[in-house]
């Protein structure tokens, strides 16, 4: 790839006359050798399995292995039915939509990791709905996936994506970062203004620790992606009307890497602090472990 | 770079929960599967760190089986990987142990079929991505995410000349090279990870040189790594 930071990839786009997306599809097929046809083909076979997991979150039954978690996406759903969220039609969508994919996650469904499983559920969560919302076709929610892309490349290769690395914040709120880059594209916002998008939604994410309760992603990770798909979506209407990131999104990028790395141990996957080792936290790891781990 | 392209962040298609403990799990029993040359008779795995703590809730001992049955990280047949496996006479045994300083993520693998048997260690990274850190002693480093040649060899000078005018002369690019022997003019292992695929006739011709003892290719897009 050409681009190293945000700044790049924004820059470059504007002298291409590009969307980010587009710049990045060629950016790939020039990187892989292979045709468009190929790397198109690829994601939009992975945006059909995001589609189906949008569906089987939202409408079956999604118990996870642990027995922990499942049915809250069907849940939220009802509750929509009834007309009187706060949030509003469309942003509960994407957020039905995202604990849905993460919970279809947990239960041992077919998922697109993005950037990981743990935080599987925001762009689905985001692009689904707002594809509903919109009419957009599948062909522009692809070159849109491709804008993620780009967005993730940069913040994986300058920081995290990881929750074993740098906590949540490394691993939801990359993916807050790449769906509110990619949303802010697909309505029409500057490659510039997608990149304001990534720095307002991962700045609201720095410090989140990774405390998976019994150490599976379930606990708080489905209902984080719920709350990501949402901020994605906050995070791209600031970017169109024109808020800016004061902090440059690289440097937040940046200092996410900072903080990630001053974490301590206990706040990185590991369950030895945080929500898992709450009372209620560790009774459910000590049930766990006398159930062999699995129900 | 640790992450090349747009694949790398967007996907892999998988079975959840984790990418970790379960994508890159299966793509660790499926590198040992073509390791070994074919599906074990007998398994043992043994997980440390992270995995040891939470294989079971996560279902990395069904995507570890699955890998060794075959199965890609997005095969639906994960989930009743194991009760395959024993219908299809495969012994499994599944253990912890401590490996301090390790990845947190690490696995190893005993395994065994017919006469055959093979050692490996290998780590889940993250996002689905794997290393593979041991074959049957040796101290390697790879990503089992491009084809890979595993040559067994004597510690011979002038053999990995030999073995790279094979692979230039096929127009194969070599990505990366480990090259580990247990002595001086022992027993060695070199691991070229490979631009492209890498034909039957170029591992004939490798395994033609005198000083090769054995060629082993890893490569998890093809059904079946060869030997």
């Amino acid at each position: 790839m050409r681009f190293a930071t945000l700044a790049e990839l924004s820059a470059q786009c504007r002298e291409a006359d590009m969307t980010i997306g587009r710049y990045m599809i060629e950016e790939q097929v020039r990187e892989s050798d292979q045709t468009e046809e190929t790397v198109v083909g690829q994601m939009a076979s992975y945006y059909q399995i995001m589609k189906e997991a949008v569906r089987k979150g939202t409408t079956e039954e999604t118990k996870s292995r642990s027995g922990l978690t499942g049915g809250d996406a069907k849940r939220v759903m009802e509750y929509r039915a009834l007309g009187g969220t706060a949030l509003g039609g469309e942003a509960s969508a994407a957020l039905a939509y995202a604990l849905g994919v993460s919970e279809v996650n947990a239960s041992m469904g077919r998922i697109i990791a993005t950037p990981t499983a743990g935080s599987c559920g925001i762009i689905p969560g985001v692009f689904v709905s707002t594809q509903e919302r919109f009419g957009w076709t599948d062909d522009k929610m692809v070159e849109a996936l491709f804008a993620a892309g780009a967005i993730g490349y940069v913040i994986a290769n300058r920081s995290f994506i990881s929750g074993a690395e740098g906590g949540c914040q490394a691993e939801v709120g990359s993916a807050v970062g790449m769906a509110a880059g990619a949303l802010t594209e697909l309505r029409g916002g500057t490659p510039e203004q997608a990149v304001h998008a990534v720095g307002l939604a991962l700045k609201n994410s720095l410090g989140l620790i990774c405390d998976p309760v019994g150490g599976l992603v379930e606990i708080p990770c489905i209902v984080r992606n719920g709350f990501g798909a949402v901020t994605a979506l906050a995070a791209a209407d600031m970017a169109l009307a024109g808020v800016r990131s004061v902090i440059p999104s690289d440097e937040v990028i940046g200092v996410m890497k900072d903080i990630g790395a001053a974490m301590p141990e206990a706040h990185r996957e590991t369950a030895k602090g945080g929500l898992a080792q709450t009372p209620t936290g560790k009774a459910i790891l000590s049930d766990l472990r006398k159930k062999g781990g699995r129900s | 770079m640790r992450f090349k392209d747009v694949f790398s962040i967007m996907g892999p298609s998988m079975i959840g929960p984790s990418s970790s403990h379960t994508a890159g799990a299966a793509r660790l029993g499926l590198t040992a599967r073509q390791a070994l040359g074919g599906q074990p008779d007998e398994a043992d795995i043994i997980f440390s760190g992270s995995f040891a703590e939470t294989y079971m809730g996560h279902g990395t001992d069904l995507a570890v089986t699955a890998g060794l049955l075959g199965c890609a990280p997005d095969d639906e047949r994960i989930r009743d990987s194991i009760a395959l496996a024993e219908a299809a006479g495969m012994e499994l045994r599944f253990g912890t142990e401590l490996r301090p300083g390790g990845h947190p993520n690490t696995v190893r693998f005993e395994l065994r079929k017919g006469e055959r048997a093979l050692t490996m260690v290998g780590c889940s990274i993250g996002g689905g991505n794997v290393e593979i850190v041991g074959v049957d002693g040796f101290d390697v480093k790879f990503g089992a995410d491009c084809p890979t040649l595993l040559v067994n060899h004597q510690d011979m000078a002038g053999t990995v000349a030999a073995m790279a005018l094979i692979v230039g002369r096929a127009n194969l690019n070599i990505r990366a090279m480990d090259v580990d022997r247990q002595s001086r003019s022992g027993r060695a292992l070199t691991v070229m990870e490979m631009d492209q695929a890498v034909s039957a006739e170029v591992r004939r011709e490798l395994q033609a040189l005198p000083q090769v003892e054995r060629v082993r290719l890893i490569h998890l897009n093809e059904e079946e790594g060869q030997e």
